[in-house]
């Protein structure tokens, strides 16, 4: 989905991003003077990858651009550095992604602008934009056999003549034209300014040194301006609206359509986001997700690679390699190979269960993502999350946080707020149960009857209501609201999916693998020096007296800090009555999250609002958890 | 003549209107490279419970929430046959 035409920061939290970029230019990433700089520029998912992916071949080099979260490829391709920027709709510094482009672009010598053909009303803005900067500017129109399929055809040669640039053809699906990318790289030209925004730019280039940063101040970029010692300029929108009319009179002129298109496509776009269809859509998307994920996945695959793979080979494995070197009872052997070990469990539980399951939901994700229904399902519940202060964005999150919490709260980077992020990862520490546990929880609550089911069901569900609808009420600000483009509906690419699916999980575990393993070293070292114990001993009279539980189930709680799935398993092992599995469950699952979301929250929101979260899943949990108990005991 | 502006959330499911006011802020700039903006046309595609709407521009369709949908300011494209015309 294109999220970023919805991100709307809060002003100060971009301020703080702007004041740590005194000097644009200076990027930090080493550019390299002798060698040209290509940019590769577009609309988010136009296919800029695979036109990187094809100059640099395989050896890209993937960092985070300095001081941001957003990924910057880099490769080389014959005396040329490329580099592949984030997909953006415009350079008006309203994100980071527009941040870094903005600067990237400042540098380049040569910027190969990436278009979707199906969408050159909206990604020509962009364009357009690029050849006001001054820049070199090559334009590949992709996905041009897709253009042809909708009976739609694209005068280039014309499209040429108006921009002043060379355009080049190319199909992401079959790789056609692909072949003239050395060409497009040789031949960018400076294209065709209006006249009298020329003149404008001019008045400022004594100042400036370059037409590309003249161009940015005009248009009010406040850093740019800065840097400059000049005032922002004041009509962004005057020369947005002209820039705008300009592609719209550019676009009557070179498409034309050869056949009308009503297909079934179109109409499947429109039955997602009316609500007497699309609900029933949506509970037939979730049901197959639930087929592939929930049954196939969690269930048989993980069943084999954790109990096989995990458990059978690989800890026996290096229990045996560590208890050559140290003797195994001692304290170094239990933080290494223990019950928690960094390197039996930890390793398990990362590659045999997290890795497939990451890959699962990822691919769903791609899959409705790709399909265009991703964001037509968020514009459907969009009114439902603004009553918990959200807007219908949030829902990926949301849906990954049911995968995993953990790399939902890193998703939650994409929303368009500090109000919105800081109410989501709330929502998911305390009321979204990860696949993982989930799994845990229906097998125990298919034992205990349909009724525990239900007021289990309902008792979240009622937290996760509540939990937003009060943040929302008490948090100060506002939250933003939905601004999405809806692409067309179509049947995804398959590499395009895979290609997608392979780099998000391979980023997620390269994000997350090293909270797991810090998590597990806490844990081993809590356990070996009797915390663990102490904090179970803390926890009895709680779980007796006030929840009415065992004493062992204060151990499953404990147990719920290093694994959520660990807290509800341990609850197999002893004999409750049904409602005291609905109350376990049900403050188990509002417990605190496991400690690798812990630390990613920790990361993402700051200690202080972490601390705060982490706290109130403690008193939230035990206070819902109790109330419970006595209603129904 | 005066016109009769109407909010964007309230435009019947199909109609055609054109913008007459989007307000300040950061959306606004959004919505100007989107070229939703004052003078120019849009369909209204889709308006759901609540106040989402989905509407058409240039062959694109865009999803706007509530609250920025309250606040665009739309009058019927051709009340009387010309009027709104460009």
């Amino acid at each position: 989905m294109d999220h970023r035409e919805s991100t709307n920061s809060s002003p100060t939290a971009r301020g703080m991003h702007i004041e740590s970029h005194p000097h644009p230019g200076d990027t930090g990433i080493g550019l390299d003077p002798l060698r040209p700089t290509v940019a590769l520029v577009g609309n988010p998912n136009v296919g800029k990858s695979l036109v990187f992916n094809y100059l640099s071949g395989l050896y890209a080099d993937v960092s985070n651009y300095p001081g941001t979260t957003v990924e910057l490829s880099k490769g080389r391709y014959a005396s040329y550095d490329v580099y592949d920027t984030p997909g953006v709709y415009g350079l008006s510094s309203l994100s980071e992604e527009e941040n870094v482009t903005r600067d990237l672009v400042l540098r380049a010598d040569i910027v190969l602008n990436v278009v979707d053909s199906i969408h050159l009303e909206r990604d020509l803005f962009l364009t357009q934009q690029l050849i006001d900067m001054g820049k070199k500017v090559s334009l590949i129109l992709n996905f041009e056999d897709e253009l042809l399929s909708q009976g739609v055809v694209v005068d280039t040669i014309l499209l040429s003549s108006y921009l002043g640039v060379p355009v080049f053809q190319t199909s992401a699906v079959t790789r056609a034209g692909f072949d003239q990318l050395d060409e497009a790289i040789r031949s960018a030209r400076v294209g065709n300014q209006d006249r009298d925004l020329h003149r404008r730019l001019h008045e400022l280039l004594s100042t400036t040194g370059s037409e590309a940063e003249a161009l940015l101040i005009l248009e009010g970029d406040e850093t740019i301006a800065r840097k400059h010692g000049v005032s922002p300029g004041t009509d962004r929108e005057g020369l947005y609206i002209e820039r705008r009319n300009r592609i719209n009179l550019i676009i009557t002129a070179i498409l034309s359509e050869t056949r009308p298109h009503a297909r079934i496509a179109t109409m499947l776009g429109r039955w997602a986001i009316n609500p007497l269809t699309g609900f029933p859509m949506l509970l037939a998307a979730l049901y197959l997700v639930y087929l592939f994920v929930g049954k196939l996945v969690a269930q048989q695959l993980v069943g084999f690679s954790e109990a096989t793979l995990g458990h059978g080979l690989w800890e026996p494995w290096i229990r045996g390699v560590i208890f050559r070197v140290i003797p195994s009872h001692s304290w170094v052997a239990t933080i290494l190979v223990g019950e928690f070990g960094v390197l039996s469990m930890t390793v398990t539980y990362l590659l045999f269960l997290l890795l497939p399951l990451v890959i699962a939901f990822y691919l769903s994700l791609a899959l409705m993502e790709d399909s265009g229904y991703l964001p037509r399902l968020a514009t459907l519940v969009d009114r439902s999350l603004n009553a918990l202060g959200l807007n219908g964005s949030a829902i990926i999150p949301l849906i990954l946080g049911f995968g995993c919490v953990t790399m939902a709260t890193i998703t939650t980077r994409l929303l368009g707020s500090e109000r919105e992020k800081r109410i989501s990862t709330t929502i998911l520490q305390f009321a979204i149960p990860c696949s993982a546990q989930l799994a845990v929880v229906a097998a125990l609550l298919a034992g205990a009857g349909f009724h525990a089911m239900l007021v289990y069901s309902l008792t979240i569900l009622a937290v996760f209501v509540a939990v937003g609808t009060i943040l929302h009420r008490t948090l100060p600000g506002e939250s933003t609201a939905l601004l999405l483009d809806l692409p067309p509906m179509r049947t995804p690419r398959i590499d395009n999916v895979l290609r997608k699916t392979a780099y998000r999980s391979y980023a997620f575990m390269k994000e997350a693998t090293p909270w797991f393993f810090a998590g597990a070293l806490a844990v081993g070292i809590m356990q070996v020096t009797g915390i663990l114990v102490i904090w179970q001993e803390a926890l009895t009279p709680l779980t007796t007296n006030w929840l009415q539980l065992p004493r062992e189930a204060a151990t499953a709680f404990v147990m719920g800090l290093v694994r959520r799935d660990f807290g509800a398993a341990g609850l197999y092992a002893l004999s409750l009555t049904p409602s005291q599995i609905v109350v376990a469950l049900v403050t188990i699952t509002l417990f605190v999250p496991c400690i690798a979301s812990l630390m990613v929250m920790l990361k993402e929101r700051g200690i202080k609002e972490a601390l705060i979260v982490w706290t109130g899943t403690w008193i939230g949990a035990f206070l819902v958890g109790g109330t419970l108990s006595h209603l129904l005991m | 003549m005066k016109t009769e502006t109407i909010r964007l959330h309230t435009v019947p499911k199909g109609s055609r209107v054109y913008v007459v006011h989007v307000p300040e802020g950061r959306a606004r700039t959004q919505l100007v490279r989107l070229g939703i903006h004052k003078g120019e046309f849009i369909r209204c595609l889709e308006r759901l419970p609540g106040g989402t709407v989905v509407i058409e521009k240039n062959r694109r369709e865009i999803a706007l929430g509530a609250t920025l949908a309250k606040g665009i300011l739309v009058a019927f494209a051709a009340a009387d046959g010309q009027k709104g015309r460009k």
